[in-house]
């Protein structure tokens, strides 16, 4: 009752957001038609301003996500227009998490003159726009919707892994390193990320010969108690604990082991990272504990440090992993425009055509992964790093 | 000896329970309404101890003391402003405005305190039980120790308390009949009043419990447990405090066996299964009192 009772809620307050954010998306629209008649000159691509649309959530639950995506895009499309060249202009529309915000803010943009997405943030969203900008033939790029579903169609493309991929990477990243051989997984049954993750891990397992001993699951109802869980992984003799999970759990189930007095590797995906930022946590516990993920701030090459100063600079806080990917995704569009030739006055659907070719053969560099390539499918192809916790701050493995 | 074990840790977890479904059902005995907004008090009182300790730097019991004399007075405020406005509206009426209170305080709590989670440092500072029993070895952690006996301790005042002093009589009457104990001189609304502030320091001491066992402080952490507690309550019997205690453990162990031996997805249906079939057979709960309507 009470879950209904607060998306009644939720719905209630939406409603009433959603008023006050049609006012400020009118007003970009009105100039909407000035730039395709200024960049018909003769000028060609150097001058264009490229528009260029964003969308997820700045407020509500997952305003983390979509702050840190506005962000990111924000610092990358400054940096682009400082060097003169192509020019972007950045337009992102808050949908909060929500289907039918996220589809106002689609048509919103559209009117704006949007020629390509940067978006959206998050999966569900994501799922509903996704075909709608494939009817339109617009361009796609979201940075962090990891569902395999949103790229279904050939229009879209994706920054992040698929959750699939991560299970994959894992499960050949613990074998090719001979981390172990004797596997216990600890997930969220009632978690899409989670359990997708699991799925494909236990299958690649199985391929590679890593032997699950313990697959034991929890739901979002019932995430403070792990004794069960982790007395089972310890009974059946696990060397290595998988948890594909958020890091507010995994701290849970990692004291529980220390509790236990049960003492295995500890690995993970990207959920795990923000284990370190729990305030309070016995920082002690967590070394060593090893992470997939594309991005961490304290990663010491030159690429990640410069965003991150500047991040900090500009929004007073440390950048995640979908500040980063955002940040990526405007370069990659950067990249595949530049490949493509395309120029700033074709509209949307022929933008599409030009950059949808030019992904498949475009290779970018970027701060979540060197040498990023795309299949026409819209999956990237990255290495997945590794990380691991030492004296308290990431390492690279 | 792993029966063993998943039966401590079923008792430790239960305990916890136990102590929660006390402020509910005493609140519910006295008031006849459901404090939805339990589960919220605890967490609020979790975020004081968090803040007394971590920050302020108070010693553990200090920062107990001080939290539950905050709770009390919160317990108090929700009472006056929230409940006691609506003392004769129908019961729909007050349990909607409990949920309100419920979801005010949580995010009033994420305004504050932001939804990141918080490691709750244990306030339990004792070693662990280490056992060697014929030839297995279990470690039995200070945490639910200390639970266990707690939760003991105060069912037994709380029964005494309830049994053998002028208030506790004054809270079986207005629980029996708030009308007739009003006219017997009854004073109906400081009874109430001292339930809620009883009740609210008793979620402080639960926060500080459930905090130390599963150390995670978020807006949202007394929510599932104080939907759990509220079961134990209906199990045991709503509106019995040695009711209240045995619903708790059973449901912890009933929890943590399910867990063990069936399934770990299946826990809470096993665990919403039972109370089903309890209710089916006795529909006041294990320990509750048929009351005759007298004509």
């Amino acid at each position: 009752m009470k879950k209904f009772l607060s998306a009644a809620l939720a719905a209630v307050m939406a409603f009433g957001l959603v008023a006050c954010g049609s006012t400020p998306a009118s007003t970009p629209a009105s100039e909407g038609t000035s730039t395709p008649a200024s960049a018909a000159g003769t000028e060609g691509d150097a001058t264009g301003v490229f528009k260029i649309g964003g969308i997820g959530p700045t407020t509500g639950g997952a305003a983390t996500y979509g702050n840190a995506v506005k962000n990111g895009a924000q610092i990358a499309v400054d940096e682009i227009n400082a060097l003169g060249g192509i020019q972007f202009v950045l337009n992102f529309q808050d949908d909060e998490n929500d289907v039918e915000k996220a589809m106002n803010a689609y048509n919103n943009l559209k009117d704006w003159g949007m020629q390509a997405l940067l978006g959206t943030v998050t999966t569900q969203p994501c799922l509903t726009v996704a075909p709608e900008a494939a009817a339109d033939n617009m361009f796609l790029l979201t940075p962090s919707a990891s569902n395999v579903d949103v790229i279904a169609e050939d229009n879209a493309f994706q920054v992040c892994f698929t959750d699939p991929n991560q299970g994959i990477a894992s499960a050949d990243y613990i074998a090719d390193n001979a981390l172990a051989t004797k596997i216990a997984i600890i997930y969220d049954s009632s978690d899409a990320y989670s359990s997708g993750i699991r799925d494909k891990f236990v299958e690649e397992a199985g391929v590679k010969g890593l032997e699950i001993v313990a697959n034991e699951a929890f739901t979002g109802d019932s995430k403070t108690d792990f004794s069960v869980q982790v007395q089972k992984a310890k009974d059946a003799g696990a060397e290595l604990v998988f948890l594909p999970i958020y890091y507010t759990e995994a701290n849970l189930i990692i004291q529980e082991m220390d509790k236990q007095g049960f003492d295995a590797m500890i690995f993970g995906c990207d959920g795990l990272d923000g284990l370190l930022t729990i305030e309070g946590a016995n920082l002690e516990l967590f070394e060593g504990v090893m992470l997939l993920t594309p991005f961490v701030a304290d990663a010491d090459d030159e690429a990640t440090q410069a965003f991150v100063a500047k991040y900090q600079e500009a929004y007073g806080e440390i950048p995640n992993q979908f500040a980063a990917d955002a940040y990526d995704g405007i370069y990659i569009i950067l990249a595949a425009i530049e490949q493509s030739g395309a120029t700033a006055d074709m509209d949307a659907s022929a933008l599409c055509d030009a950059l949808k070719g030019a992904m498949t053969e475009i290779t970018v560099d970027g701060l979540t992964g060197e040498g990023m390539q795309w299949q026409a499918s819209g999956e990237v192809n990255k290495a997945p790093r590794a990380m691991k916790i030492v004296d308290g701050a990431y390492a690279a493995m | 000896m792993e029966l063993l074990s998943y039966l401590i840790n079923g008792v430790s977890l239960g305990s916890v329970y136990a102590i929660i479904a006390l402020g509910y059902t005493m609140v519910y005995g006295i008031a006849k309404m459901l404090n939805f907004a339990h589960g919220d008090v605890i967490m609020v009182g979790s975020y004081i101890v968090f803040i007394a300790v971590n920050q302020a730097g108070l010693p553990p019991l200090a920062a107990i003391l001080l939290s539950m004399v905050l709770c009390t007075v919160l317990g108090l405020a929700i009472e006056r402003f929230a409940y006691k406005p609506l003392r004769g509206a129908s019961s729909l009426a007050v349990l909607i405005t409990a949920i309100g209170v419920s979801y005010l305080l949580q995010n009033l709590a994420l305004l504050i305190w932001g939804s990141d989670p918080k490691n709750f440092t244990s306030v339990v500072d004792i070693p662990a039980l280490d056992l060697h029993l014929a030839g297995g070895r279990i470690v039995i952690s200070s945490e639910t120790v200390v639970t266990i006996v707690s939760a003991a301790a105060i069912m037994v005042g709380l029964t005494l308390f309830v049994n053998h002093t002028k208030m506790g009589h004054a809270m079986l009457a207005v629980s029996e009949d708030k009308g007739a104990a009003q006219l017997m001189g009854v004073n109906v609304n400081s009874t109430i009043a001292m339930t809620f502030a009883i009740g609210s320091a008793l979620a402080a001491v639960a926060g500080v419990l459930l905090c130390s066992a599963y150390p995670a402080l978020q807006p949202t952490t007394g929510a599932m447990p104080g939907i759990k507690a509220f079961t134990a309550a209906v199990f045991g019997g709503i509106g019995s405090i040695p009711g209240a205690m045995l619903g708790g453990v059973l449901l912890g162990i009933i929890e943590i066996l399910g867990k063990a031996y069936v399934s770990t997805q299946l826990a809470d249906a096993i665990v919403f299964a039972v109370l089903i079939v309890v209710l089916l057979v006795r529909p006041t709960g294990l320990l509750g009192k048929p009351m005759n309507e007298k004509v």
